[in-house]
């Protein structure tokens, strides 16, 4: 091993190989049956339950907890499964301390909430375990969809078109489908292959065809599209980036967190995986913890995660926050980069920040200054729209959608992080993805 | 602290805690690590006639689990002790001589005959035991011979048994009653009237705690099949408690020793034990579990609870509870009470709602934000409510003023007692005087 946590500059193999491993192991192992047991016990079966109101896809939580509780986890992958076809999925991925977690009415009363997503998990992991799936199709109907985008919206969408006996197309531009499943989330979230296997365990319903390298504005086109199918759903996601503005931006060693995190999720070998040993992230997302968290655990010696606001402000979780900080990741708030210096040749690279506040006007960049060192920028500052079909009207940068996922064109459907309604999670694509289908369903059924 | 040392029909002991007749009174090594845990005394594992019996050779226990698999209730068929007579006599009068504080009680089966009692209890006078108890309550096994729980489901053998006893010993004689009966108060009767010196009750239930779903066998399963086996452990206890109060409310019974046991787990079941009649406790199914050790908390728990209440010895708890133990007859219908949430201890999950609206009287609303308030018009005190609540405390029941109105049925709360047996609707009902 040549390099080392101190070495200068962007480099591969500054951990060695176990380390690697062991940093990115699962980042909540899985409950065995007898934690499973006592964890679910400590549910109150609570009428109308909260939990169930906060989850996008309206799990039943406590029946699902009291099937585990009695023995039966399959029956409570089932009863799971019914309403989020991804649930494995976000069994690992959900913020729950800011959905069902949060509201559960031992969080609210001990500060210790059942817990949930890793009751999920162990439900639907036992389920997934045995090779079964659980739904069958509906007798077909002859109708055709199409679906753009394989992230959890167009997943979800069409599992349930596929399930209600439609025939399915589902496109993707990428060479693998799972979205941001594959591309995305955190590796020590989604460990050992899961985005893939979900999927695969997914087409299982069958009457869908996937066909990847598609883009929708480059290889297909939504006329063409609504032509030939009979209706469409768009998840495309936001394949875009925010850009900073800043100077310095276009230097090497400044680049998207996305892209970064994607070619993580990506590699065979993370010990081949080049990272700073200083390194800056700019944003208060979910991306910029990810970005962070995960330089740390390549090796980076020393990370900073900037973002412009206070922690109230920061759409990261808690949860997120302090597991950051666990890592070793230095948070700075209230600060936004200014312009980006260094050499040429990439040393001696830093970024110039200036604090932030609310002044009488709201909020204002203040004159003081102060620079960090970094031989790597992630930016992580918001992802967007790219280069939606013309046809559709947008809201707030987004394709606008009404309360069943109806575009302002007839005939096409959008759900997920590329259309107006809710929150850019996983969970939330896979509601909208769902009711997207039933109402395609209800519309080419009448 | 507090006084705990116990006088039980004649037999001391340092306190009121001691181990039944079971596996942890099966010999001398752990008699002897139960002394020196603190135990107060010892019912030694019944004694049989020789040839001693045997066991089966697979499993013999079952049980009941609650949350966390904690322990609630335990089933065993287990027999008499299967170790010859002469080396339990042996080790009994070895323990007896290094412990002559403890109690050393010896419990006894052998077949419904003079003889074999004449000899047996000569033998045991003979280790210097304080006193004997006869087993007429196991309820598996040893009953298909005609003892155990076959003679005490006969209150005339219990008689006969008893009376043998008594005219062939001058240690004191425990009678040990199964629950497995309809009236408790007949087989006791029938010890008094044998000449018993105190009766300790329950022996174990009949029960069979599973079935094996794959075999269809019942659990513990024996190479197939299953027997029906005795339970005992914290489930049991209200049954036991109930069958002790019964005995001590009876007229006919006064003055009789009770030593209570079944599902004794901490101090506070052995206070309630005591404070329903009971002279001393025994327990089986917590020290089996748990080990020998907690009777170190049973102890300082009772002390400290005597200490705190200013009661001095044993004799200021017993049987304190028994005056207020009645008939259901005799309960005041004019004691008229409506649950109360608190809402600041509430945490909304909802419990008291779906028990009342499905299951009883519909008295509690739900209003928005989730807040659950009792409708006073509605409800009829039951306790479900209470009863359901995970959070200690939180609903209550109060009792409403005499002199005030209860909104469920209009008419004002007397401030006289007032009870089944004058009630209008009683078609037996006295007039009242
Ligand atoms: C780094 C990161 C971490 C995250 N962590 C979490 C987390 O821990 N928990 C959580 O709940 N959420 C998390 N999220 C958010 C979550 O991943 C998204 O909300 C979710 O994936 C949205 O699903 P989607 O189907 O709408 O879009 P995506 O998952 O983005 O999927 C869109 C799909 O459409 C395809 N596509 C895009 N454009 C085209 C086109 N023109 N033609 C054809 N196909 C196209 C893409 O290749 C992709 O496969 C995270 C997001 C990021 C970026
Ligand atoms: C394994 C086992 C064996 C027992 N053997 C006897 C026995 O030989 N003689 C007896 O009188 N009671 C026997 N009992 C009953 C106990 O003495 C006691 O009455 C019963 O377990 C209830 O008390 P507990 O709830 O504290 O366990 C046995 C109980 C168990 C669990
Ligand atoms: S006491 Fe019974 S009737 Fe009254 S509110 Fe509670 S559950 Fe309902």
């Amino acid at each position: 091993m040549s390099a080392s946590t101190r070495t200068d500059g962007i480099v591969a193999g500054r951990l060695d190989p176990a380390t690697l491993e062991a940093n990115f192991a699962d980042l909540h192992p899985p409950l065995d049956p007898h934690e499973a047991r006592v964890a679910a016990d400590r549910c109150y079966f609570c009428h109308d339950a909260p939990c169930v109101t906060a989850c996008p896809t309206s799990i039943d939580i406590p029946l699902f907890i009291r099937q585990i509780a009695t023995g039966v986890p399959e029956a409570a992958a089932r009863t799971i499964f019914q309403q989020n076809i991804l649930g494995g999925m976000c069994a690992r991925v959900c913020p729950t301390e800011t959905l069902c977690e949060e509201v559960c009415v031992r969080e609210v009363a001990e500060g210790k909430p059942v817990l949930i997503g890793q009751l999920q998990r162990y439900a639907t992991d036992t389920l997934m375990a045995k090779g079964e799936h659980p739904f069958a199709r509906d007798a077909p109907t002859g109708r055709r969809v199409a679906v753009v985008g394989a992230g959890p919206a167009g997943l979800a969408c069409a599992h349930r078109l596929a399930m209600n006996g439609h025939e399915v197309t589902l496109y993707d531009a990428r060479p693998k489908p799972g979205g941001l499943n594959e591309y995305g989330i955190a590796a020590y979230k989604t460990v050992d292959g899961f985005a893939q296997a979900e999927v695969d365990w997914l087409m299982r319903i069958g009457g869908i065809v996937q066909e990847h390298g598609k883009a929708l504005g480059r290889d297909l086109d939504l006329d063409a599209l609504r032509e030939s199918y009979d209706a469409v759903f768009l998840g495309v996601g936001l394949a875009g980036v925010n850009a900073l503005r800043t100077r310095g931006e276009d230097r090497d060693g400044v680049q998207n967190a996305v892209d970064f995190i994607s070619k993580l999720r990506q590699a065979d070998d993370l010990a081949a995986l080049p990272v700073g040993r200083r390194v800056v992230v700019i944003g208060g997302g979910m991306t910029a913890i990810d970005a962070a968290v995960q330089s740390r655990l390549l090796g980076a010696e020393e990370v900073t995660m900037v973002y412009r606001r206070g922690p109230e402000e920061m759409a990261a979780s808690r949860f997120e926050r302090d597991l950051a900080t666990s890592k070793g990741v230095r948070i700075v708030f209230n600060a936004q980069p200014v312009r980006i210096r260094g050499k040429k040749d990439g040393t001696e690279r830093r970024v110039e920040f200036a604090y932030t506040r609310y002044g009488p006007d709201g909020f204002e960049v203040t004159d003081e200054t102060f620079e960090i060192r970094a031989d790597q920028v992630l930016k992580a500052i918001g992802q967007t729209l790219y280069e939606p079909p013309q046809a559709l009207a947008l809201k707030r940068g987004k394709i606008r959608v009404d309360a069943a996922g109806r575009t302002s064109v007839a005939g096409v459907w959008a759900g997920g992080d590329c259309a107006s309604g809710g929150d850019d999670l996983t969970v939330t694509a896979v509601a909208e993805g769902r009711d997207a289908a039933e109402d395609i369903h209800k519309a080419l059924m009448s | 602290m507090a006084d705990l040392t116990t006088d039980f029909a004649g037999i001391k002991s340092p306190n009121p805690f001691w181990l039944a007749s079971a596996p942890p009174t099966d010999k001398e090594y752990n008699v002897r690590r139960a002394f020196e845990a603190g135990w107060g005394g010892v019912v030694w594992k019944t004694l049989g006639l020789d040839p001693h019996v045997v066991n089966v050779n697979g499993p013999r226990y079952g049980a009941v689990w609650g949350a966390d698999r904690r322990l609630l209730g335990l089933n065993n068929i287990e027999l008499i002790t299967d170790r010859p007579l002469e080396v339990n006599l042996r080790e009994i009068k070895q323990v007896k001589r290094d412990y002559p504080d403890r109690a050393m009680v010896v419990s006894l089966m052998v077949p419904c005959e003079e003889d074999p009692w004449k000899f047996i209890l000569s033998q045991v006078e003979d280790t210097g035991a304080d006193g004997v108890e006869l087993n007429f309550g196991c309820p598996h096994g040893m009953s298909e011979r005609g003892m155990g729980s076959a003679v005490g489901q006969v209150p005339e053998y219990i008689e006969m048994v008893t009376r043998w006893c008594k005219q062939n010993t001058r240690m004191p004689v425990i009678v040990k009653l199964t629950p497995n009966i309809t009236d408790v108060r007949k087989p006791a009767k029938a010890a008094k009237d044998g000449g018993a010196d105190a009766v300790s009750l329950i022996n174990t239930i009949n029960s069979i705690t599973a079935v094996d779903l794959d075999n269809f066998a019942p659990e513990p399963t024996i190479d197939g099949k299953g027997s029906h086996g005795g339970y005992c452990g914290p489930a049991v206890k209200p049954i036991a408690l109930s069958m002790v109060s019964e005995i001590a409310r009876d007229p006919d019974l006064q003055g009789l020793p009770i030593s209570g046991i079944g599902g004794v787990t901490t101090w506070r079941d052995a206070a309630e034990f005591i404070a329903l009649g009971c002279g001393s406790v025994q327990v089986c199914t917590a020290a089996m579990t748990y080990g020998f050790k907690i009777v170190q908390e049973m102890v300082s728990g009772l002390g400290q609870w005597m200490d705190d209440k200013g009661h001095a010895d044993l004799d200021a708890i017993r049987g304190r509870a028994v005056p207020n133990v009645t008939d259901w007859k005799y309960l005041n219908l004019n004691y008229v009470t409506k649950a109360r949430i608190d809402q600041e201890l509430c945490i909304s999950c909802g419990r008291c709602f779906a028990a009342c609206e499905d299951t009883s009287h519909q008295a509690i609303a739900m209003k928005p934000g989730r807040v659950f308030e009792v409708i006073d018009e509605e409800c009829v005190a039951c306790n479900l409510c209470v009863n359901v609540c995970p959070v200690e405390n939180c609903i209550t029941m109060e009792r409403m003023a005499p002199g005030t109105v209860d909104p469920r049925t209009g008419r004002m709360v007397e401030a006289e007692y007032a009870n089944w047996t004058t009630h209008p609707n009683n078609p037996a009902a006295k007039a009242a005087e």
